[in-house]
């Protein structure tokens, strides 16, 4: 185990994966000479050089349809989309095309495409620069949406990515860069896609949630905690496939539930995570599972407006408190 | 034996063994013809809706395209694709596909993917109509291959409508070709009625591209004698329009210069075209008798890996086991 931060576990993933397999390369908006808009990928450019680190213009819509290309050929192309907001541009080829080829061509070919990109409000990038539309890419089968919540996890998950034989969305989250953990070293420590883990055990209360809502989930049961109250924070890790077990066990032991997503409410992954508790453990139901989400508005860029909006970690503490006194 | 095929497809269409949409490449044929007797095996071949004729071109057997055109089990897609989704993937042809000009960034990475391995001489070829120069994708794609200096030979087929929108009427230029020089890419404008000449002047430019690498933009003029596709009220072009393209027919150019050539004797292309009929019967007889893909299949492909899929809401068997 090392301690170290969330751009430090995904760049680390890369650089092994490029280091171990040839067929590995990376292309986006100045992921080479720039060294990564988020400084993800600094060093590459200068150890990989520029067939492996690809510098492209600023053609989404090229980015993806391109990539797609090269893996048909056999490569496994690693495409970076700086901002998951721009992947609208590219949108036909990653639902169009990434997410449909291999079935409607009877698996003629694979399709070993990972799209990396960042998704998340909170640093006064204004209504179209701080989207989370996570749950758009879900909606799709044929693509596998994977968004880690802790540095082990997007270390482990991202080289499965790119070992997976099928197009893998990976969302990560700028403003979780910086958060540090343990992650385990070697090179073949992977994380299977389409899992979701307890991140923290707890008796009282199951709280569901990925990606940045896992530091909050895991803050806010902190809190709980002081109040005598033990929750539970399943991480659902990907969002298709999505793994229910984990959240059905829990919710079956604690029979009271928040999800809680950085996105909009409406039609979310709250949505779809409640309804399936539902179908799967109603009989154990105590209380109404509690959805909490950003407020439905398209994000200001004033820096208090903005967290207004956005979902907090009190938010979170609120609702379970909710779900367990009524 | 593309012409043949797609007469009888438009049969079966209009007896409802054929579903969806069919585009049919009517008046094209001298342009598949013509470009699939000199690609080279190497060579990737991608292309867009209107791809029956490119999937015989390319070597896949009527019997496999006619069966994916009644969505049976033996066609080259198992009938998940249909009319508009052929491919064959070991001949080198990655379809078929379907959103207008979608495919041409694919295309540029296919290049990349040969460059990138290190593959000589092999060269992506990627079609496209008129109406795909007029979105983004062309031009991303077509930029993509100048600043990477891949070797794609974009070919656009210039039938001169997109749908039923005249290129004058859709596109700041009426030449296609001119859209390349913004690209600072070689390119130019050619006749696609005859098939000997589409035949030359392609071997031609891929001699070229194999010499000196980089991507050319290739327009070749063609006619569809036929609407865009079966559900087309044809209102949109006069019956003269239609008429004098059709005395330029790729399939009589060819029987006159086999003729006059001495080619071949009018005996010799009479059995040539009897020999094509039957072949096109064997192949009707055999996707009429092609079962019909099972509801397993209904699941088969959506991911490469194993990976649990939900049946409406419905468990899957494998999951009714874990819980």
């Amino acid at each position: 185990m090392s301690r170290m931060t969330m751009r430090e576990a995904i760049s680390q993933a890369l650089w092994e994966e490029m280091e171990r397999d040839e067929r590995v390369f990376i292309q986006g908006e100045e992921v080479g000479v720039w060294g990564g808009t988020y400084a993800v990928t600094k060093g590459f450019y200068d150890h990989f050089g520029p067939k492996r680190v690809r510098d492209t213009p600023i053609a989404e819509a090229a980015i993806i349809g391109s990539a797609i290309g090269a893996a048909l050929t056999g490569l496994r192309p690693v495409a970076e989309l700086m901002m998951i907001n721009f992947a609208f541009v590219a949108m036909d080829h990653i639902v169009n095309e990434a997410a449909k080829l291999h079935y409607m061509f009877a698996g003629q070919f694979k399709l070993p495409l990972v799209i990396r990109t960042t998704s998340g409000g909170g640093r006064q990038l204004a209504a179209t620069h701080s989207q989370t539309p996570d749950v758009i890419f879900a909606h799709f089968p044929g693509l596998k949406i994977v968004s880690p919540g802790t540095p082990a996890d997007a270390k482990g998950l991202l080289k499965q990515a790119i070992r997976s034989d099928d197009p893998v969305l990976f969302i990560e989250n700028a403003t979780l860069y910086q958060t540090r953990g343990e992650v385990p070293e070697g090179d073949d420590v992977l994380e299977e896609l389409g899992t979701s883990k307890v991140q923290r055990e707890g008796d009282d209360v199951t709280i569901v949630a990925y990606s940045k809502m896992v530091p909050a989930a895991l803050k806010a049961a902190g809190m709980l905690a002081e109040d005598g109250i033990q929750a539970e924070v399943v991480d659902l890790r990907s969002l298709r496939p999505l793994d229910m077990g984990p959240v059905i066990n829990s919710f079956k032991c604690t029979i009271r539930a928040v999800v809680a997503e950085e996105g909009w409410r409406s039609y979310g992954i709250g949505a779809e995570v409640t309804a399936r508790i539902y179908e799967a453990a109603f009989d154990y139901v105590d209380a109404p599972v509690k959805r909490v989400a950003q407020a439905e508005v398209p994000l200001p860029y004033n820096a208090d407006l903005e967290q207004l909006a956005l979902l907090q970690t009190e938010d979170i503490y609120r609702a379970a408190k909710e779900v367990v006194y009524g | 034996m593309i012409r043949r095929v797609e007469e009888r497809a438009a049969e079966l269409y209009q007896q409802g063994k054929i579903g969806g949409f069919l585009h049919l490449y009517i008046g094209h044929e001298a342009v598949c013809a013509g470009i699939g007797s000199v690609r080279q095996p190497q060579d990737h071949l991608i292309t867009a809706y209107r791809d029956h004729g490119w999937a015989i071109s390319a070597g896949i057997d009527p019997k496999i395209v006619m069966a994916e055109l009644l969505g049976k089990q033996d066609g080259c897609s198992q009938g998940k694709g249909g009319s508009m989704h052929m491919a064959g993937t070991s001949l080198n042809f990655w379809g078929g596909h379907a959103i207008v000009g979608a495919h041409i960034p694919i295309a540029a990475g296919m290049a990349l993917g040969d460059v990138y391995q290190g593959i000589k001489d092999a060269i992506t070829i990627c079609m496209f109509g008129d109406g795909a120069t007029n979105i983004g994708f062309f031009h991303e794609g077509l930029n993509l291959s100048k600043v990477w200096d891949l070797p794609v030979l974009w070919v656009c087929e210039n039938n001169q409508y997109g749908m039923g929108t005249a290129v004058e009427r859709a596109s700041a230029v009426s030449e296609i070709r001119q859209k390349a020089e913004g690209y600072g890419m070689p390119n130019e404008r050619i006749n696609g009625m005859d098939v000997i000449k589409v035949r030359e002047e392609v071997s031609r430019v891929l001699d070229t591209i194999r010499k000196e690498g980089g991507p050319y933009l290739l327009e070749i003029m063609t006619y569809r004698y036929r609407g865009h596709s079966m559900g087309d009220p044809d209102r949109y072009r006069n019956k003269e329009e239609v008429k004098k393209w059709e005395d330029e027919d790729p399939i009589g150019i060819l029987r006159n210069y086999l003729l006059t050539e001495e080619i071949a004797s009018e005996k010799e292309v009479d059995e040539q075209e009897d020999q094509v009929e039957q072949i096109v019967e064997e192949a009707v007889q055999f996707a009429e008798a092609s079962p019909n893909p099972t509801e397993e299949e209904l699941f088969d492909h959506i991911y490469a890996e194993p990976t649990p899929i939900e049946y409406r809401g419905f468990k899957m068997e494998h999951e009714r086991e874990e819980n």
